[in-house]
């Protein structure tokens, strides 16, 4: 008996709901497995997990700020994969909207935040910006691989901003320690109450709402969606490939620097290192968040709120049961590992060859 | 004056064979793979879990060679995954590498806590008798380590198998038009296969040259970028493994120089001269994106297409 | 000839089901030594499948299959090779980058066996002289004619061995002169004892070639007759279930004003190789202007070049009096110019969108469908409503995404939109290519109706009735050049055929 896969005509809209979840179950049962071996009982760390993002008031907040990043970088990459550029270089282009958005600051400019955040924003947004548009400019002119290119100039931003805290900017009070002097107050985002969410969240929902519009509503939205499905097909339709990438990868590059403008104005209060958190930088975090939404904005807003308890309730077992926070990493991994299998048999039937039905025509 | 150059020159060469062999290592294996038809980005990853299955390993041995082997191993089973994700459920290549590379980041941190701060075994370098004592050369390619002379093994034999051998012929046709492969009695899912597997391997030996002759530790993320540098360089060879050699000593050469400008203290910023392996890298693809532009050669053509016999 | 001779294959009760459609229904055929045996049929009638079952490509849901006596399971196309079965299929099974002989040893050694090249040379040499199938051993494939790379099919399947050859519409791509010249060879290999399956729609040919033929019909065997007994009319017959005669249209008499003007062009193909050398003509308003030619004769390129995907290197394209020469695929669609595109999976439709999508893929800019920098969603479903029911096209609903369509359904598709639009020009490339006799005919019929409206067409095609029966002029394309214009009323496949093969129109004449 063999196994194969036939396509189905039209996709299976229950399995599209099911796979996901399923995913989730399955991937915590996989690192269940992992934290057995190292004697921890994944049932308690899960609980302490769950009770700590969405069981309190104060880690829900947590888990909106990490939330807020994640949803400007990924509706950025989700936009570029929804014309199947692979833009894998949010984190590098949230580094650099971070430096941009610290250099407004450094130079001394003493305004009111309503002038500083705007300014600010403009300079987190140019700086990312820029810095995806190398990668499609290569890609638009010599045809040069984008995940290569995207990927490297990570590296590249996150030595350019070691280059400053270490170096032009690094504050001199700060004992030895890589980082600028604290933000004044007027380029300090607004926050609520006594948590710790800013008016970032606020930003990064109504680019959530402008990006429907624009993505699923607009002619250009409709370019992008072709030429991501059939690039020969959008050539044919009249639709201008080069000028599309420049353009998506202008507004992707500048959410992403946007996300990294939020962190150091609403959150570190100074740009230093490690703005996004090693373990599971915000960036590549995106690309699985983008992945897991199908590349649809509202997806993109609910997966990063999940992403973000994720990351709260690793923190929280880190600390308290001295847990490697990198099974952050492992259950988003495995999560994104699932839907992709389960998405085929969302796709496709499995059908099973039996030899009799040879003999019995 | 000439020979005070030389004293300056080759230890720096000697550097740079070091240097560029784990990425050769991981490039060899991704050839084999792209050549069959799969990308696997995935490298960064594989080369993570690699390094520390070599590690522990070798650490709990006590032996380096029996960390080059679980290592070998380790990558080998984690690009199953890659396997059986892009090649029998026919999942997008990219994201697949992409998510690989994220599994073994998180999986490597995992296992690697206990190993942080651990010094383990390492290969030590040894003196090729006669021909160490070639000028120059000698010293730069023969008194290097072990690993550094199974690459020099290696290539010549990734080369003669790619090219001279009906295993070749097969793993190139299945590259370039699975169809016709398929249609001769040749297993695209097998030769597959066996190629992912074989790269998956080949970055789990790259990784443990990181952990046990490069250094001889464990740090967190210390393939730092290695793996998709190596993308670039398949490009750059041309999908040719005796090319790889020269892209990797060529990456290797820059990681070399600047670690040595640092270290003699040139009025450079030590963060410009560290994205020094980044942006060449980057300049070595725009280069090898140009010349594929004019000559028009390029990927192999069924390249990140996932293959199915029924399909109508 | 056929009298007494063994049995080679028997295939009996096969059945072969895809999603949503019986390929093969119980299908019977016998295949005897030294025979060449025409499988006749339409597009989609399931001889591909048929022949794809027997060389283990696909795995049937039913039936058995027998060679030389002995009943058989091919679980995959090495068991179909042990069996000594070969098959030319219609689009090659070459790697370009190799070269024929490596082409021809691929899959012949195992492991790290090394290839002994030079040895195999010798033997294809030998092999090409036998038969009398012209090829240099050394040679890439991608520097091949597609004639050549054909006889290197048919040389790989000698190689091994093979007594049992199955070709799936091998005259498809060949000048009448080059089908000559491949019958030679196939006479010579039946003299020889090999058993030959020939498929075709071509009766001509069918009746020159071949000893017996058995058609299929929607999936089933309708009949096997020895060729002495039959003739054209009655295979046609059992081929399409009625009689079927291809109408002259009526040519329109007065021509309008040129709508479109090609001036001394030329062009390079995707790789970088010159594909079009001093092209020119000109088409009017209500007139058909046929391009007849061998596939990869420069018809892709020029298609692309008159509708502004493609930018010549040199020379002049004049639409409506106005120079496009520089201009993009948007101004030209501005300036009214359609084009239905050869490939309609690749290029012509988005396969995951809906149809209403796909209906304003070429039109979404039209203040029509349009709301602001918004997409008039509302417009798009009314009008893909308008054109289902005008055009009968089959589908559940205008949401349906477009890959679910059947073949000729996709067409109507694409000829509705291309269609309704206010165009001037309209550029077709292999209109009719794999659609049954129904659709072929209402797309004849739709593109004579747009040019009594005063259309001007440019139909591309490798049907030289299709175009004898439709056009105006017939143009000829070889290795990019024009070889010649003729009237289609004057025209004949004879001397079309010269012209295909590379003679100007002067030496045919």
């Amino acid at each position: 008996m063999a196994m194969r896969l036939e396509l189905r005509l039209e996709r299976s809209r229950k399995l599209e709901v099911l796979v996901p979840v399923v995913s989730v179950l399955l991937s915590l049962v996989v690192c269940a497995v992992l934290l057995l071996s190292t004697g921890t009982n994944p049932l308690t760390a899960y609980g302490a997990m769950l009770k700590e993002a969405f069981g309190t008031s104060y880690g829900f907040g947590e888990v909106l700020v990490k939330a807020t990043p994640l949803i400007l970088c990924g509706l950025g990459v989700m936009l570029a994969f929804k014309m199947m550029f692979w833009n894998i270089g949010a984190e590098g282009q949230l580094h650099m909207g971070a430096w941009g958005a610290t250099a407004v600051v450094m130079t001394g400019w003493d305004a009111s935040a309503w002038l500083m955040i705007p300014a600010m924003m403009l300079g987190g947004f140019a700086a990312g910006a820029l810095w995806a548009l190398i990668p499609a400019y290569l890609k638009v002119k010599l045809n040069t691989n984008e995940i290569i290119t995207t990927l490297l100039l990570n590296y590249v931003a996150i030595l350019w901003v070691a280059h400053f805290i270490y170096g032009p900017w690094k504050d001199p009070t700060s004992f030895g320690f890589p980082m600028t002097k604290q933000f004044p107050d007027g380029a300090q985002l607004l926050r609520f109450g006594d948590s710790r969410v800013h008016l970032g969240l606020v930003f990064a929902l109504l680019i959530a709402v402008a990006l429907y519009f624009i993505q699923e509503k607009s002619r250009w939205g409709f370019e992008i969606a072709v030429t991501g499905s059939n690039p020969r097909a959008a050539e044919y339709a009249g639709m201008n490939a080069g000028r599309n990438i420049l353009l998506v990868m202008l507004l992707s590059g500048g959410l992403a620097g946007i996300a990294g403008m939020v962190e150091v104005s609403g959150i570190q209060l100074k740009l230093l290192k490690d703005i996004s958190p090693h373990a599971a930088p915000y960036g590549y975090t995106a690309i699985i968040i983008a992945w897991l939404a199908r590349r649809n904005p509202w997806g993109v807003v609910l997966v990063s709120i999940l992403m973000g308890g994720l990351y709260v309730g690793g923190e929280t077992v880190q600390i308290t049961m001295k847990l490697p926070v990198n099974i952050v990493l492992i259950i988003q991994a495995l999560i994104l590992f699932f839907v992709l299998g389960g998405d085929i048999l969302s796709r496709y039937r499995l059908v099973f060859d039996r030899k009799e039905a040879l003999s019995g025509g | 004056m000439e020979g005070s150059l030389l004293i300056l020159v080759v230890p720096i060469l000697q550097a740079a064979v070091r240097s560029g062999t784990p990425i050769l290592f991981v490039c060899i294996g991704e050839i084999y793979a792209e050549r069959s038809g799969i990308l696997n980005v995935g490298l960064e990853g594989l080369m993570l879990v690699g390094a520390i299955a070599g590690f522990t390993a070798g650490f709990s041995a006590g032996n380096p060679v029996v960390g080059v082997f679980a290592a070998a191993i380790a990558g080998a089973l984690f690009s199953l995954i890659h396997a059986y994700v892009t090649i029998t459920l026919r999942a997008d290549q990219i994201v697949s590498g992409l998510t690989l590379t994220i599994l073994g980041t998180g999986i490597s941190g995992f296992f690697g806590k206990p190993m942080i701060g651990q010094v383990g075994p390492g290969f030590d370098q040894i003196a090729i008798p006669g021909l160490s004592k070639i000028p120059v050369l000698g010293q730069v390619l023969f008194q290097q380590d072990a690993m550094v002379y199974l690459s020099f093994v290696l290539v010549p034999i990734a080369w003669w198998v790619m090219y001279k051998t009906h295993l070749g012929l097969s793993i190139r046709s299945v590259g370039e038009n699975p169809a016709t492969a398929d249609s001769l009695g040749v297993s695209v899912t097998k030769v597959r296969y066996g190629c992912v597997l074989f790269g998956g391997a080949m970055a789990g030996l790259g990784g443990a040259y990181l952990s046990l002759a490069y250094t001889t530790m464990w740090i967190e993320q210390m393939s730092g970028g290695r793996g998709w540098i190596t993308l670039a360089l398949v490009i750059f060879a041309a999908w040719n493994p005796a090319r790889a050699m020269l892209g990797a000593y060529l990456f290797g050469g820059a990681d070399a120089l600047q670690l040595r400008i640092q270290a003699v203290g040139i009025e450079i910023p030590t963060y410009f001269l560290m994205m020094l392996p980044y942006v060449l890298t980057i300049g070595i693809l725009v280069l090898a994106s140009r010349a594929s532009l004019r000559r028009r050669i390029g990927a192999p053509a069924a390249l990140a297409l996932p293959y199915a016999r029924e399909e109508r | 000839m056929v009298g007494g001779n063994k049995i080679a294959v028997a295939l009996s009760g096969i059945t072969k089901r895809f999603p949503g459609v019986i390929a093969n229904d119980q299908v019977d055929l016998e295949l005897l030594e030294g025979e060449i045996h025409t499988l006749l049929g339409e597009n989609g009638a399931g001889k591909s499948t048929l022949m794809n079952v027997l060389t283990g490509i696909y795995r049937p849901d039913a039936g058995t299959i027998s060679i030389w006596g002995k009943a058989v399971q091919l679980e995959n196309p090495k068991d179909a090779i042990e069996q000594g079965i070969g098959m030319v299929h219609q689009s090659f099974k070459l790697v370009p980058t190799h070269t024929v002989t490596e082409n021809i040893v691929l899959g012949l050694g195992r492991g790290l066996a090394p290839v002994k090249i030079e040895e195999a040379q010798t033997k294809v040499a030998e092999l090409s002289a036998q038969y009398g199938v012209k090829v240099d051993p050394a040679a890439y494939v991608w520097q091949l004619s597609i004639g050549e790379q054909q006889r290197v099919e048919i040389l790989k399947i000698l190689f091994r061995g093979a007594k049992i050859l199955l070709l799936d519409e091998p005259t498809a791509v060949l000048t009448p002169q080059e089908a000559d010249e491949l019958f030679v060879t196939l006479r010579s290999m039946r003299a020889k004892g090999h058993s030959i399956v020939f498929i075709s729609h071509k009766l001509d040919e069918v009746m020159a070639i071949s000893d017996r033929v058995t058609v299929l019909r929607g999936g089933k065997n309708v009949g096997t007759v020895l060729v002495k007994d039959t003739n054209p009319q009655s295979l046609s017959n059992l081929m399409v279930g009625r009689e079927i005669k291809f109408a002259t249209f009526p040519r329109k008499e007065a021509l309008g004003d040129p709508v479109l003007e090609v001036e001394g062009v030329h062009a390079l193909n995707s790789r970088g190789l010159p594909a079009l050398r001093d092209i020119t003509f000109s088409v009017a308003a209500g007139e058909i202007l046929g391009f007849a030619g061998v596939a990869g004769n420069g018809q892709q390129e020029l298609a692309e070049v008159i509708t502004g995907l493609l930018e010549p290197t040199a020379g002049s394209v004049r639409v409506n009096g106005v120079d496009m020469t520089r201009e993009s695929a948007r101004r030209f669609i501005d300036a009214g110019v359609s084009y239905v595109p050869a490939d309609r999976h690749g290029v012509a439709t988005v396969a995951d969108m809906s149809l209403s999508h796909n209906f304003v893929l070429r039109r979404y800019r039209e203040p029509k469908f349009a709301k602001g920098p918004f997409l008039n969603f509302a417009a798009a479903v009314g009008y893909a409503r308008r054109l289902i029911k005008e055009f009968n096209i089959s589908t559940p609903s205008h949401a349906t995404p477009i890959r679910s369509l059947s073949g000729g359904n996709l067409q109507k598709v694409i000829l509705a939109r291309e269609m309704t639009t206010r165009h001037r020009l309209l550029v077709v490339m292999s209109a009719t290519r794999g659609l049954d006799v129904g659709a072929t005919e209402f797309v004849r019929e739709t593109l004579n109706e747009h040019r009594h409206k005063g259309r001007a067409i440019v139909l591309i095609s490798e049907d030289l009735e299709e175009l004898l029966s439709l056009t105006n002029r017939i143009a000829v394309l070889f290795h990019g050049e024009i070889m010649g214009i003729l009237d289609a009323d004057k025209a004949e496949i004879a001397s079309l055929g010269l012209m295909m093969a590379g003679q100007a129109q002067a030496e045919v004449a």
